[in-house]
């Protein structure tokens, strides 16, 4: 077992693990955020940037600091290290460059978009980004495409964390889709009309972190902070039929598969379940589900952001969910 | 006259041919390392040598070699890194096309000292010419027993393939490179692990570039120590340098490590000064990515010391008032050169270049473009320079690879050594509106 | 300077048959016994730099899916490459693809006249065709030729030290040239 303390938390972990792993077995504030890194799926993170850290000793044979912040996600511990993340102003500013970085070409569009409520990249923007923007010119701007019938692509939304790629690689065969061009013109794409059509396509949706895939058969339906999210299940020969049904009054409006607090899928579903059981008679509800990694459904702190006329409407439906 | 090791003999006509080229004495220390050395002799003599990779980090050669040693077995690859793209730098494509045959050799060398049986020569796209010379170089190696099944009756079997990139600045960083080799996307790994533990099809790799594998020929023939002498302290051996820009002599030039950068700018045997009897205003002495440094800097340290080509020296004063040798691009401007307009055509080339993996470089290289050319097309506002310097620095050091560095530090000195300019574009936007490219005139008119 | 929106193509599948000649698939397939086996993906970016040459001057997506049977993977695998690299073209170009280095030592040099220059005289913009398919003027980044600035490639080719004279020799030349239908001096297939 190797021994690492981050923010002055000392937990002993077995080899191999990484930084961001034994952050989120200390758990709580000190965890750093994640954009791109997946633990489901391998060869994730490293790209989005947001999990970079201090590490003040490198292991207990060599006292001194990595010479740049490293990403938490993909460095593995040492025994002996010892880590800096909400204790380093540097790692705190630097956050706050990143968030800038993801920010300048999203649309910022969250008033139309389907997953605000639920999008990652609105609590980091909330909890590490800045109130205005420097940046001036215009944003990148790409139409909205179908791939297949149940998924919807609006690559302005996308922060290119590549996880969609690789979840399709890692449980379909015959990837259709990818990354295509390059630098700040790299979109995710099929590059010719095709539709991603496998029964554990849907999964995209659940690994993306932002509004970039959505479910079509959820889309523009509620918000969903108006949903009720329930755990149920059902008999499903192809996945392990557990799942997440978000209801309005008695309705199934949409099909998840089941989050764990860093908003990661507990096991991915397959598509039957998501798009075509939307009837209470096919499920067995279990009980309201808690949610705890998401701003809007479970927080209830967003007095913070100081253009209050806009966000009140929004302020109000948190305070009554919270009410609840 | 400096020494000259690995050029010494391109004027012979026809040295690119293997005909000639064993006439003046090659392949002979192959068959010395071949024959009398074993591959950890051969890693020893290269340690000896204090040679460092010449594609622009500097790393010590038979450190990066050492590292594969005591690992599984199995196949272990060499990839050559012929991928040169740093704008300023086309030393390698010079290298190859006038005498292949030493790269070959080099490649053998070091081949039979890592314990490599396949070895890959990654060269960019554009370098269609060169490619072919190589293809056929190497043909004639085989034809003369240099390749294949049991060289020279040691036992030794090695295969060297070609393999073109397509254009893409990117491939030249080693894991990009790896990547691309692979017949992918040019992203750059995450390291750790370095390819020395799990680099091309994650077998053990060295990646090494063209300069730097051929001056294994000269070290193997010279022996480590001997070579050690040429250059200065830590920068030994010679280094070849692509000087380009508003120079009377542009072209690349071998010279021994330590020699002055007033001798090699001014000297008619290597750049020959100033074009056009025109002042020095500025200097990019290792290839785009390194700082640039204004005349008076360039050819003394800040403390009064004559800058000289080595890595010690042309890094002395950090990021302040030095450089860096990188990989030896020597890139002149004129007084007439306008720096703003040059830190935008940078800013434009990494842009373009960046993989997009990452959110730093992605999003940072192209910002950066966008408020350089306002400022270069008089549109710029009073907090551009300072939110440049404030970009430059939130990328700096925060990439998976070093692109994002090489994106930041163009802009990051040419606004801490030439910052009236930037600022006279921001006060003059009619002036430098009606004023196309680089233009004496820009300045004239200031200053009337 | 690069353009904010960025111009979506769905591209299309044209049904034009793409097909190596004998002679080309057999270079083709000794190209690919150079990597290890089940590593055939690695000869990709030396493929399509035949199929270019060889099937039409660009990257359609009947070509790409023929590599990408030729090789084994799939389709997208050949299109994110494809999209990655600038040399590979994904729409038609002319018979002669000009290349002007815009990078900062052939500026400084007189790199930018030599593209204004190349633009008024074929009369077309960066990434145009001429009207009847001869040329095509791309600017493109550093071309590891400074030394020689400013610089061009034609197809590969490289042209340097270039002048307004020079660029009118080079033009009329290639214009004569273009309704011979001589074949090509350099090709990728011999160059591995």
């Amino acid at each position: 077992m190797l021994q690492v303390t981050i923010d002055n938390h000392t937990i002993e972990v077995p080899e191999g693990t990484t930084i961001l792993q034994a952050a989120r077995m200390i758990g709580g504030s000190i965890v750093p955020p994640a954009m791109c890194y997946f633990s489901k799926l391998k060869g994730t993170g490293g790209k989005c940037r947001t999990c970079l850290v201090r590490v003040a000793k490198s292991s207990e044979k060599d006292a001194r600091p990595m010479p740049k912040l490293v990403a938490s996600c993909s460095t593995p511990v040492q025994h002996g290290m010892v880590v800096e993340n909400t204790t380093s102003q540097e790692v705190l500013d630097t956050r706050k460059s990143i968030v800038e970085f993801l920010l300048i070409n999203h649309p910022l569009d969250c008033p139309v978009c389907d997953q605000a409520g639920e999008c990652d990249l609105q609590n980091l923007s909330y909890e590490h980004g800045l109130e205005n923007t420097r940046y001036e010119e215009g944003r990148r701007e790409f139409p909205q495409v179908d791939i297949g019938e149940n998924i919807k692509l609006h690559m302005n939304r996308c922060i290119l964390c590549y996880r969609c790629v690789y979840a399709v690689n890692q449980l379909t065969n015959g990837r259709v889709h990818g990354v295509l061009y390059r630098g700040d013109a790299s979109e995710i794409s099929t590059f010719i009309q095709n539709s991603i059509d496998n029964e554990f396509s849907g999964n995209v949706i659940d690994v993306c972190p932002v509004g970039a895939l959505t479910d079509r058969t959820f889309r523009f339906r509620s918000r969903v902070w108006f949903t009720k999210p329930m755990d149920a299940h059902r008999d499903c020969k192809t996945c392990s039929g557990k799942a997440v049904v978000w209801m309005t009054g008695n309705d199934i409006s949409r099909v998840t598969a089941r989050k764990d607090q860093f908003n990661e899928v507990e096991e991915f579903i397959c598509n039957e379940c998501r798009f075509d059981h939307k009837n209470t008679t096919d499920w067995v509800i279990e009980g309201p589900r808690k949610i705890d990694k998401t701003s809007v459904i479970s927080a209830n702190h967003y007095e913070k952001i100081k253009q209050a006329a806009i966000i009140n409407p929004v302020k109000k439906i948190i305070e009554k969910q919270a009410e609840k | 006259m400096g020494r000259k090791v690995l050029t010494d003999k391109i004027h012979i006509p026809g040295i690119e041919t293997i005909e000639v080229y064993k006439n003046n004495g090659g392949y002979e220390t192959l068959k010395k390392a071949l024959k009398q050395m074993t591959p950890s002799e051969i890693t020893e003599e290269v340690k000896k040598s204090g040679l460092r990779g010449r594609g622009g980090a500097g790393f010590p050669t038979g450190m990066k070699w050492s590292f594969l040693e005591n690992t599984s077995v199995g196949p272990r690859y060499l990839v050559c890194n012929a991928d040169e793209s740093e704008p300023g730098t086309f030393k390698d494509r010079f290298l190859i096309e006038k005498i292949p045959h030493l790269l070959i050799e080099g490649l053998i060398i070091s081949s039979f000292a890592l314990g490599a049986e396949s070895t890959f020569v990654y060269v960019r796209g554009e370098f269609k010419t060169q490619i072919g010379i190589l293809s056929k170089a190497i043909r004639e190696a085989y034809a003369s027993g240099f390749l294949g099944k049991n060289i020279l009756g040691t036992g030794f079997s090695l295969d060297i393939y070609v393999h073109s990139g397509a254009g893409a600045y990117i491939c030249g960083e080693e894991t990009a490179l790896l990547e691309s080799l692979e017949g992918k996307r040019g992203n750059p790994r995450l390291k750790p692990p370095f390819p020395a533990v799990k680099g091309l099809y994650d077998r053990p790799t060295v990646v090494n570039n063209v300069e730097t594998l051929a001056a294994v020929v000269p070290i193997i023939a010279l022996g480590g120590e001997e070579y050690a002498k040429i250059g200065v302290g830590k920068s030994t051996g010679t280094k070849l340098i692509s000087a380009c820009g508003n120079i009377n002599n542009p072209g690349v030039y071998e010279i021994e490590l330590g020699l002055s950068v007033d001798t090699f700018l001014n000297s008619n045997e290597y750049c020959g000064g100033l074009k056009n009897g025109k002042n020095l205003k500025a200097i990019v002495p290792g290839g785009s990515s390194v700082p640039i440094l204004p005349g008076n800097l360039i050819l003394k340290t800040a403390n009064g010391d004559d800058r000289l080509m080595s890595y010690e020296s042309l890094s002395d004063g950090g990021f302040v008032s030095g450089s860096m040798l990188g990989s030896g691009g020597f890139i002149v401007y004129d007084e007439d050169a306008c720096i703003v307009r040059n830190t935008w055509n940078f800013s434009r080339f990494y842009h373009h270049e960046s993989c997009g993996q990452c959110s730093p470089c992605r999003e940072g290289t192209g910002w950066m473009e966008k408020v350089l050319h306002r400022i270069e097309y008089g549109h710029g506002t009073s907090k551009d320079v300072d939110l440049l310097v404030s970009i430059a620095k939130r990328i700096e050091g925060n990439t998976i690879c070093p692109l994002g560095d090489a994106a930041a530090w163009p802009v990051a000195s040419a606004i801490r050594h030439f910052r009236h300019e930037f600022e006279f574009h921001i006060e003059n936007p009619e002036i430098v509106k009606n004023i196309k490219h680089h233009s004496p005139e820009k300045y004239k008119v200031a200053v009337s | 300077m690069s353009s904010n929106i960025i111009d979506h193509k769905l591209f299309k599948i044209e049904g034009r048959a793409a097909q190596f000649s004998a002679e080309t698939l057999e270079k083709v397939k000794s190209i690919i016994a150079r990597y290890p086996q089940g590593r055939q993906k690695s000869a990709l970016l030396p493929v399509l730099h035949i199929a270019q040459e060889e099937l039409g001057g660009y990257l359609s997506v009947d070509v790409m899916n023929y590599v990408a049977s030729i090789l084994s993977i799939q389709p997208i695998e050949v299109y994110e490459v494809a999209t990655f690299y600038t040399q590979y073209y994904l729409d038609k170009v002319g018979k002669y693809v000009i290349e002007v280095c815009r990078t900062g030592p052939c500026a400084i040099c007189g790199g930018e006249d030599i593209t204004d220059y190349l633009s008024a005289k074929l009369n077309i913009k960066d990434g145009e065709t001429t009207p009847d398919g001869v040329f095509t003027l791309r600017t493109v980044e550093c071309l590891g030729a400074c030394g020689y600035a400013p610089v061009m490639q034609i197809n590969t080719e490289f042209y340097e030290f270039l002048t307004k004279e020079k660029i009118d020799t080079i033009i009329d030349d290639l214009r004569l040239k273009a309704n011979t239908d001589k074949p090509k001096e350099s090709k990728w297939v011999e160059k591995f």
